[in-house]
């Protein structure tokens, strides 16, 4: 337990010095989401229309800019190799891993979108809808997104190619997110879509340590 | 139980396997295609609402069908290899993927020609068309992630994980896309297929769909043919086998 | 008794056979030298050898028992030095080697990490981000981790000496030997020739193709 307190304790303090490289995904999600007024024309009703799918698609994106930090110094500088020959169980250390990137490069993006949702004119039910979908779904990215990180890590160029590999498998997650945001705007109820994400969250929260272990196990080959 | 077959020993047999297979599958498949689409195309009767446009689906219905069989298949290779540490799962594996990832094109190909007909449009974001295109860049992922390896042993490992994060994923995208869909669309959209079909177009269809699988079986055993000789070029029975075939063309 | 013990072991890298059926015991107080040309697969056996990496065919036993059914208490008692030193460049010398003994369960005081790193000519670098330090420097730091580990009964050790100075490397191969004669056991690759007072096995592997 103390070990991954370690853990912790040690990502938190280098996400506060590298906060520099931290906050670009941060600026790529506000500009992308400038571009859209921009690109559409600043008509309420039409960002309101697109407002929740264009946040969604910013928030993928942007995260899937920041998911390589997550082991790729660790990996390069071999870390992850002492890391592994600790008696810490590696599950349960990648898990700490996720968490501490979720809290530091994701919860930002979470903080910023009220400010998002004014530049898009969502409505109030409209925001709220959006911020709990955001806050059940984004862990989600992380945990899946870090399993591909795991796979790629040793490449040294896989940018491009997590993108690839993530995108596809998002996009159930898109299409639940968006339609709650869709049904607050109506007045309707969107507790199911929210159960849905949930019980995909805690599905891949069992699992995906498992699998981002393994994945880092087969990354040292 | 697997582990006292040698990894080495058995890329030799599975190699001679695919060899005394291959005529059946191919000839089989081959012949049955012929019929099939002879059968289908000239024969069958014609669609009383569709009239002949209909006849896409000899082509359309197997890639399609196939497409996901094929997904599973290739899942199913990653697990078989996670578990036991095959080596020439990981080959059969990747022997799969192309050929999943073509058929599936295939099948989008065919069925946004058969939508320009049926709904004056070429691409329309039907269910069934959309979950293609989704299943298609989950086989591009596992191809790419594949073949950005150097070390193949590592990427048989790293790209049977993302086939197995795909299979799991796959229903899921499958019902939320069909969700989606009856969300967003009236009934605008005419259902394809009916829900029965005459024997006379039932059968040249059923045909079809298997003279698609032996073909795509001969691709794959030829595809894992040529996996085992790349992967094993160093291995003494490879070496032989490219000398005995190097005398007898010379023969020749 | 034997320490560290391997039957039959055989590495694929790359579709390449590196060694085959490799077989051999390092037991309490003595050192193994593995020797080979570069690409023979000295660094893919180092890291069969400390678990970091499954082997194709063979078993390899710590203390008799396969390190696979035991690998937590394997690497209680295991120091492993790589190619790559394990140490962040964002993080100082003292953070570093906190981190590593919290993960690795070593209870070690503040005092005792300064006076480590001064024995190793460290002063006055001790709490700065380690990548102001050189080549050499780095090194020192990530090579603390052996005077850390009191309950340690194997060493691996890849190309240690490299980029050290004379002292430095005079350093080490004191502490070496000093481990061995407590009892320790001690598996490592050099280029340089050892320059470590102590009867030696050598283990030679060949280049194949």
């Amino acid at each position: 337990m103390a070990a991954l307190m370690a853990i912790l304790k040690r990502d938190l303090a280098l996400a506060y010095r590298q906060r520099a490289e931290l906050m670009q995904p941060m600026l790529f999600f506000i500009l992308v989401i400038s571009l859209f007024p921009l690109a559409v024309g600043p008509e309420p009703k039409t960002l309101q229309l697109i407002g929740p799918g264009v946040i969604w698609v910013a928030a993928i994106l942007s995260s899937l800019l920041g998911l390589e930090r997550l082991f790729r110094d660790d990996f390069q500088d071999g870390s992850l190799e002492q890391l592994m020959l600790s008696s810490t169980s590696l599950p349960a250390a990648a898990l700490i891993k996720v968490v501490a990137h979720w809290l530091t490069s994701i919860l930002p993006l979470i903080i910023l979108s009220p400010l998002l949702a004014l530049f898009l004119h969502l409505s109030e039910p409209m925001y709220w809808a959006l911020l709990k979908t955001l806050l059940l779904g984004t862990p989600l990215l992380s945990l899946i997104g870090a399993i591909a990180v795991g796979l790629t890590v040793g490449l040294n160029r896989g940018g491009v190619l997590l993108a690839l590999l993530l995108l596809p498998v998002f996009i159930p997650l898109l299409i639940f997110a968006t339609s709650a945001v869709e049904s607050a705007s109506m007045q309707l109820q969107y507790s199911a879509q929210l159960a849905i994400i949930g019980a995909m969250f805690l599905f891949s929260l069992a699992l995906a340590p498992f699998a981002i272990a393994y994945a880092l196990r087969v990354s040292q080959t | 139980m697997w582990k006292w077959l040698h990894p080495y020993a058995k890329t030799e047999r599975t190699y001679h396997l695919c060899q005394r297979l291959l005529p059946w599958f191919s000839v089989l498949g081959l012949a049955v295609i012929i019929v099939a689409t002879v059968w289908g195309l000239a024969f069958a009767p014609t669609d009383y609402q569709q009239s002949e446009a209909y006849r896409i689906i000899y082509v359309h219905v197997p890639s399609a069908v196939l497409s996901k069989s094929l997904y599973s298949a290739m899942a199913l290779a990653a697990i078989i290899g996670l578990v036991w540490q095959i080596k020439t799962s990981f080959m059969a594996m990747i022997a799969l993927a192309p050929i999943g990832a073509t058929v599936t094109f295939v099948s989008l190909i065919t069925g946004a020609a058969w939508g320009k007909p049926m709904w004056g449009t070429w691409w329309e974001w039907d269910a069934r068309l959309t979950s293609q295109l989704i299943l298609l860049f989950l086989f591009l992922g596992v191809i790419s992630l594949y073949k950005a390896f150097e070390d193949k042993q590592q990427a048989g490992k790293a790209a049977g994980v993302m086939a197995i994060v795909g299979v799991i994923n796959l229903p899921i995208i499958h019902y939320s896309v069909q969700w989606w869909n009856t969300l967003h669309q009236g009934a605008t959209i005419m259902k394809l297929g009916k829900p029965s079909m005459p024997p006379e177009m039932l059968w040249p269809l059923l045909l079809s769909i298997l003279g698609w699988a032996l073909v795509s079986g001969a691709i794959f055993l030829l595809r894992m043919q040529n996996e085992i000789l790349q992967r094993e070029i160093r291995r003494p029975w490879v070496v032989a086998l490219a000398n005995k075939s190097s005398t007898l063309s010379e023969g020749k | 008794m034997a320490v560290l013990s391997v039957t039959n072991l055989s590495v694929v890298k790359r579709d390449r056979l590196l060694f085959k059926n490799v077989n051999f015991a390092v037991k309490q107080g003595s050192l193994l030298y593995v020797k080979g040309q570069n690409g023979a697969g000295k660094t893919s056996m180092l890291r069969v050898l400390a678990g970091l990496v499954a082997a194709d065919c063979g078993e390899v036993y710590f203390t008799l028992q396969n390190i696979k059914d035991c690998r937590e208490h394997y690497h209680q008692h295991l120091v492993y030095f790589g190619h790559k030193l394990g140490i962040n460049l964002t993080l100082s010398a003292v953070e570093n080697l906190q981190y590593w003994c919290k993960q690795h369960q070593v209870v070690i005081s503040v005092d005792t990490i300064f006076y480590t790193l001064a024995q190793l000519n460290l002063v006055g670098l001790e709490d700065i981000p380690v990548s102001n330090l050189s080549a050499g420097q780095q090194r020192r730091v990530a090579l603390a981790r052996f005077w850390f580990k009191q309950d340690a009964k194997l060493w691996i050790l890849d190309e240690p000496f490299t980029a050290l100075d004379t002292q430095g490397i005079e350093l080490l191969s004191k502490h070496i030997t000093s481990f061995l004669r407590g009892g320790g056991a001690v598996v490592m690759t050099s280029h340089q020739a050892l320059r470590i007072d102590y009867p030696t096995d050598e283990l030679t592997l060949e280049y194949r193709i």
